[in-house]
């Protein structure tokens, strides 16, 4: 283990699983919108609905939504923020029985129409997991920049995918796929060492098969 | 990291003619691909956010759930309007310890070492020992690396988690680590730091983490003080040669085991001990 996750890290207060991790499993979500909320419905469950209001997990949520890291000092404040934003932001509960007992699902609503459901699980420290990307598998841990890729289930669009990479010379830490059955819908996870230039995700997004890309940054966006 | 237990550590040092925390720096430095000064001045900015944790405490804050908030400056004017039974030195260490503790209950910064819920003990020791006895602000880090390579080891061969290991892993593991500072910066050799470090780990092990409505304030805040004032203790017994019976890596293995065998309702699920007092369900019903 790393010398500063036993001193460190810097964080506001007071949990590192329902605090610290929920502010990443936010900004996780915010970065996967890539373009400004204007609404978002947080559906806490397990620990997080019961012990979260304590831990102040919905601020943190929401910190993490406005693009906040954990040792932001305006976490506490981050609902009032979030409504002098415009952004209409509502709680309730979830039963996510099959993830992690500290979970929430989000579903978000961006500036240009985008709808993006997200299941975060906060797993332990502050380490969090993306469980699910508009109801089909992903699990990722965010410590990479990732590509979400959903496709048709056919054959050719791992290579199609992969071959752009290949062109950028990004090289690929780790790979998942999952898919709803044969044929059906289908979500390929590439956790890379390299971000991923902007034009080429945008020339995935018109690729035929491709239904939408979804892409993590490691780099902060300059507005959310 | 090429050591897995604190003999190894210790080993190192010895063969490498090094101090302990120097191979804790060197080997962290490995690890992350840089120099080992950078790894110093990261670890200044940890003790530094200690220190801002300290100064912008708010005696008047309260933390979302009532329970807690103030205790550190009742502290406070208790040790300035009476001659302590603590004496003024451990005083201010306890009244440190409850201060970062309320203010990580009260949604402040603070630095976690190694968790969150145990994030009073090193800052309260380590401050008081600089403000106190004049250490120069580079060996007190020298000594945040003693602790923790002390809370690496922990971590590798127990938990620093309270969800796996009881609060002995989390109050106790900190406890342990600001112990093995403590050796350090009284002049220690190596074999004191260690035993330093043992005797603190002791005294804990076992303590179940049975936190009030799952919250990390009731018993968590208090149990910084005695986490605190327990690694002083205990590096007073080492620097005066008292020696733990059962040397440091078996007494780290048998937390790990209590760890094991202890009940899921004692392991931060706040549904045993204190947290199944009729007072803790009155209180996490008015919450719900």
């Amino acid at each position: 283990m790393n010398v500063f996750d036993i001193i460190g890290p810097i964080m506001v207060g007071p949990s590192s699983s329902h605090t610290a991790g929920a502010v990443k499993i936010g900004k996780a979500a915010a970065k996967l919108m890539g373009e400004r909320i204007i609404r978002a419905q947080l559906l806490l469950s397990g620990s997080f609905y019961a012990t979260g209001k304590g831990h102040g997990t919905p601020k943190a949520l929401v910190a993490g939504l406005l693009g906040m890291d954990p040792d932001d000092d305006r976490i506490p404040e981050s609902l009032v923020i979030a409504e002098k934003e415009g952004i209409k932001i509502q709680f309730g509960q979830a039963d996510l029985q099959e993830m992690h007992s500290n979970s929430v699902l989000m579903i978000l609503e961006g500036a240009h129409g985008r709808i993006l459901e997200v299941i975060g699980e906060s797993i332990g420290g502050s380490r969090i997991n993306i469980a699910r990307i508009d109801g089909l598998e992903a699990n990722f841990s965010g410590d990479y920049p990732t590509l979400v890729v959903h496709n048709s289930d056919r054959p050719g669009h791992i290579a199609k995918v992969t071959g752009m990479l290949s062109v950028q010379g990004i090289n690929i830490a780790a790979m998942r796929l999952y898919r709803q059955g044969r044929g059906q819908n289908a979500v390929m996870i590439l956790e890379c060492d390299q971000e991923i230039p902007k034009d080429s995700i945008e020339q995935l997004e018109k690729m035929e098969g491709i239904e939408k890309v979804t892409y993590y940054t490691l780099e902060d966006a300059d507005e959310l | 990291m090429n050591y897995k237990t604190l003999q190894e550590l210790v080993s190192l040092a010895q063969s490498e003619e090094k101090e302990f925390w120097e191979i804790v720096v060197k080997e962290e430095a490995i690890s992350q691909n840089t120099q080992s000064e950078l790894v110093f001045e990261q670890m200044r900015k940890m003790y530094q956010a200690m220190k801002r944790s300290v100064d912008q405490y708010d005696p008047n804050l309260k933390s979302p759930s009532g329970m807690s908030g103030g205790d550190g400056e009742r502290m406070r004017r208790y040790r300035m309007n009476n001659e302590p039974i603590a004496g003024d030195f451990l005083s201010k260490i306890m009244e440190t310890a409850i201060m970062v503790a309320e203010s990580n209950a009260c949604m402040k910064k603070i630095v976690a070492a190694p968790t969150a819920g145990s994030c009073g003990v090193l800052p309260a020791v380590l401050l008081v020992f600089e403000a106190e006895k004049g250490f120069r602000e580079d060996r007190i880090i020298e000594a945040l690396f003693v602790a923790a390579g002390i809370g690496q080891i922990i971590a590798l061969n127990a938990s620093i988690s309270g969800a796996v290991g009881g609060c002995q892993a989390e109050i106790g593991s900190a406890s342990a680590m600001s112990a093995g500072s403590v050796a350090y910066l009284e002049g220690g050799d190596m074999e004191d730091i260690l035993h330093a470090a043992t005797l603190a780990l002791k005294n804990l092990l076992g303590l179940a983490c049975d936190p009030v409505a799952g919250l990390v304030e009731v018993p968590c805040i208090k149990r910084n003080v005695s986490g605190a004032i327990n690694a002083v203790v205990s590096a007073q017994m080492a620097l005066a040669g008292i020696r733990s019976v059962i040397p440091p890596d078996e007494v780290i293995g048998a937390m790990a085991a209590i760890g094991r065998e202890m009940p899921v309702c004692l392991k931060e699920t706040g549904t045993g001990g204190l947290a199944a007092t009729k007072t803790a369900k009155i209180i996490a019903g008015s919450l719900a």
